[in-house]
């Protein structure tokens, strides 16, 4: 086939017109394969997930081989690494409840009201200050709010309370409090941000002040998303390892009273890990069972939070 | 009337006072912040002397040094940069210009929003069954490093997506319009304008993994190691050697964890002389990103 291109006296060969079409199919075909390459990357995201939840039944698995479930959830004991040992995760599970709720009775109320603070009241200029100095605290890494911890904060709350132990579950939940701070504040802040302004003025209109349209409008109305951050702060505290398994002691302790030192699961998994175990042995799989009972808490919470968002859902 | 003059005055005084209680909670961050940095110090400063940069640890708290957990730290950091940000580009650039609209592509983001809860540890549980064993890796280098890549990933997608979605649709239908192809498009126009969003989310990810211990302690981070691993720049012919990704490793932060674990006070000098140098590591990257936020935003206008 000869294409005559009209007027430019040019004309083209059948070869060239071949070379073209192959050309445009090779190109074809190199755009498909770098877009089957970066689907593959991001597929990964999925891939991770599941090596997470896989890996940690299966080594479970093999732990529950040995230790009944009964046993794992009813017994107060947990002595892995003893010469009898004991295989009851209660005393982890307060350890890290406790801790928690210490870091969340710190990190709600103040993430709470710096968030309505940043959104509400602070004009542009303190806001493009304040926030980013904030958002530092969660770049600090957590091996020093855990230094932190037990050599500043543990001696400073021993001048108001002297019976504290040096190891203690206060200190380190009030810590990794802090350290949350900028995940609930800048989450709720954002939800705060969105709620339309028209709702905000409604308020003002009718002549609230800024405290009661923020409590009264903007929180019920934000809520959904601030729920969102109240989960995430939950699963860090909950997963917050260094802090804990510095400041915390490592000694598994079945209390609910913060006064005490307790290991929490993820101090236990820190410590079994530093000793030498053998893979495959009750001990080396006992961390994984402890990792998968970590997961399934941030997991019941998250639903119970995506329950609780649907439930206070408000949609304009 | 007075009594409702009263009230208003009332809920006016409360609303100031809560511009106050908002902004000393907003303090109460900064003084830790600055208690932290101080408390680092005045402990650690007497330590930092060229010596601790170039000698290993030590029984003896004075001859002490870093020089493990540095070059530890940058070999990992050097696997996981090589990992995580061609990987979480990649997929950024894949979800927000290419994905359809179907099942697959929500569980995908659903799945990413998912990954930033769950916690560090698990990773490195994940890893210890998968790269350490099930591979056989061995509790090396590139376990460590492929480990914290897996965990700054999302990190990395999110701040892809972001930066790609703040480049208008005309920049695109312009390339489209002069016939560029969808791959062309993205690798001339909308990745380059791009480039500031991702650098100061690759660099932000980045101040995340160098501060993180839990998933190395887990893969199994040595606390204490006297040798470097092998160089990877070699005298004789091929010049570059990959013995040192299956070398024993410590890091930075693990140094400090075993050193203020210890119960002598000296140790945790040391221990608060490596918490300052890495504090000001993970500063100043934090500054360089903010840096490079301010600047890209203010340089591209459309």
């Amino acid at each position: 086939m000869e294409t005559n291109h009209a007027g430019t006296g040019y004309l083209r060969t059948q070869d060239q017109v071949r070379l073209l079409a192959t050309n445009k199919t090779i190109q074809k075909v190199r755009e498909r394969i770098i877009e089957f390459s970066m689907f593959l990357c991001a597929l990964s995201s999925v891939a991770i997930t599941l090596g997470i939840v896989g890996i940690l039944l299966f080594e479970s698995w093999n732990f529950f081989k040995h230790v009944s479930l009964f046993d794992f959830l009813t017994d107060t004991q947990w002595t892995v690494l003893f010469e009898n040992p004991r295989y009851g995760i209660m005393p982890l599970v307060t350890g890290t409840v406790v801790t928690s709720a210490v870091a969340l009775f710190v990190a709600l109320p103040l993430g709470t009201i710096i968030a309505i603070y940043l959104s509400e009241y602070a004009n542009n200029r303190v806001r493009e200050i304040l926030k980013p100095i904030l958002e530092l605290l969660s770049a600090v890494p957590t091996v020093v709010f855990g230094y932190f911890a037990l050599l500043f904060v543990t001696p400073l709350l021993q001048q108001v309370l002297p019976d504290l132990p040096g190891f203690n579950m206060l200190s380190a939940g009030i810590v990794i409090g802090i350290m949350i701070i900028p995940y609930v504040s800048s989450l709720s802040e954002d939800a705060m941000k969105a709620v339309p302004v028209n709702i905000r003025e409604g308020s003002y209109a009718m002549g609230a002040t800024r405290f009661q349209t923020a409590v009264r409008v903007l929180f019920p109305a934000a809520f959904s998303g601030i729920a969102s951050a109240y989960v995430l702060g939950f699963s860090r505290a909950v997963g917050e390892t260094m802090v804990v398994a510095i400041a915390a002691g490592q000694q598994p302790n079945l209390t609910l009273n913060p006064m005490e030192g307790a290991a929490t699961i993820t101090a236990f998994i820190v410590q079994v890990s530093l000793g030498d175990l053998p893979h495959g042995s009750i001990a080396y799989e006992s961390i994984f069972a402890a990792g998968l009972t970590l997961m399934c808490m941030t997991l019941l919470f998250n639903i119970g939070g995506y329950l609780l968002r649907k439930r206070f859902r408000e949609i304009y | 009337m007075i009594d409702v003059e009263n009230k208003v005055a009332r809920n006016k005084r409360f609303d100031g006072l809560f511009a106050i209680i908002g902004l000393l909670s907003t303090l109460i961050g900064m003084v830790t912040l600055a208690a932290l940095i101080l408390d680092l110090a005045t402990a650690g400063l007497a330590r930092l002397s060229p010596h601790f940069f170039t000698s290993f640890p030590s029984r003896f708290p004075a001859q002490a040094g870093i020089l493990s957990a540095w070059v530890g730290t940058c070999l990992i950091m050097l696997v996981t940069a090589a990992t995580a940000v061609p990987m979480g580009v990649a997929a950024g650039v894949y979800l927000e210009e290419y994905a359809p609209k179907n099942w697959l592509t929500a569980l995908i983001e659903i799945n990413i929003a998912n990954l930033a809860g769950v916690p560090s540890i698990v990773y490195g549980l994940m890893a210890l069954g998968l790269f350490v064993y099930q591979l056989k890796l061995g509790q090396s280098v590139l376990s460590a490093g492929l480990t914290l890549a897996l965990l700054i990933l999302p990190i990395v997608i999110v701040a892809t997506r972001e930066a790609i979605r703040a480049v208008p649709s005309s920049m695109r239908e312009a390339a489209y319009a002069l016939g560029a192809t969808k791959w062309q498009t993205t690798r001339d126009h909308t990745l380059p304008y791009s480039m500031g969003g991702v650098l100061t989310g690759v660099i932000i990810a980045l101040s995340r993994a160098i501060g993180e211990s839990a998933p190395l302690i887990t893969i199994g981070a040595l606390t204490f190691i006297a040798f470097l691993p092998d160089s990877p720049l070699k005298a004789e012919f091929p010049f570059i050697s990959f013995e040192w990704l299956f070398s024993p490793f410590s890091a930075m932060p693990i140094q400090m964890f075993n050193w203020v674990s210890r119960p002598q006070q000296e140790f945790h000098l040391n221990a608060a002389a490596t918490g300052l140098v890495l504090m000001v590591m993970t500063l100043m990257m934090n500054g360089i990103a903010i840096y490079f936020r301010y600047r890209f935003r203010k340089r591209i206008k459309w």
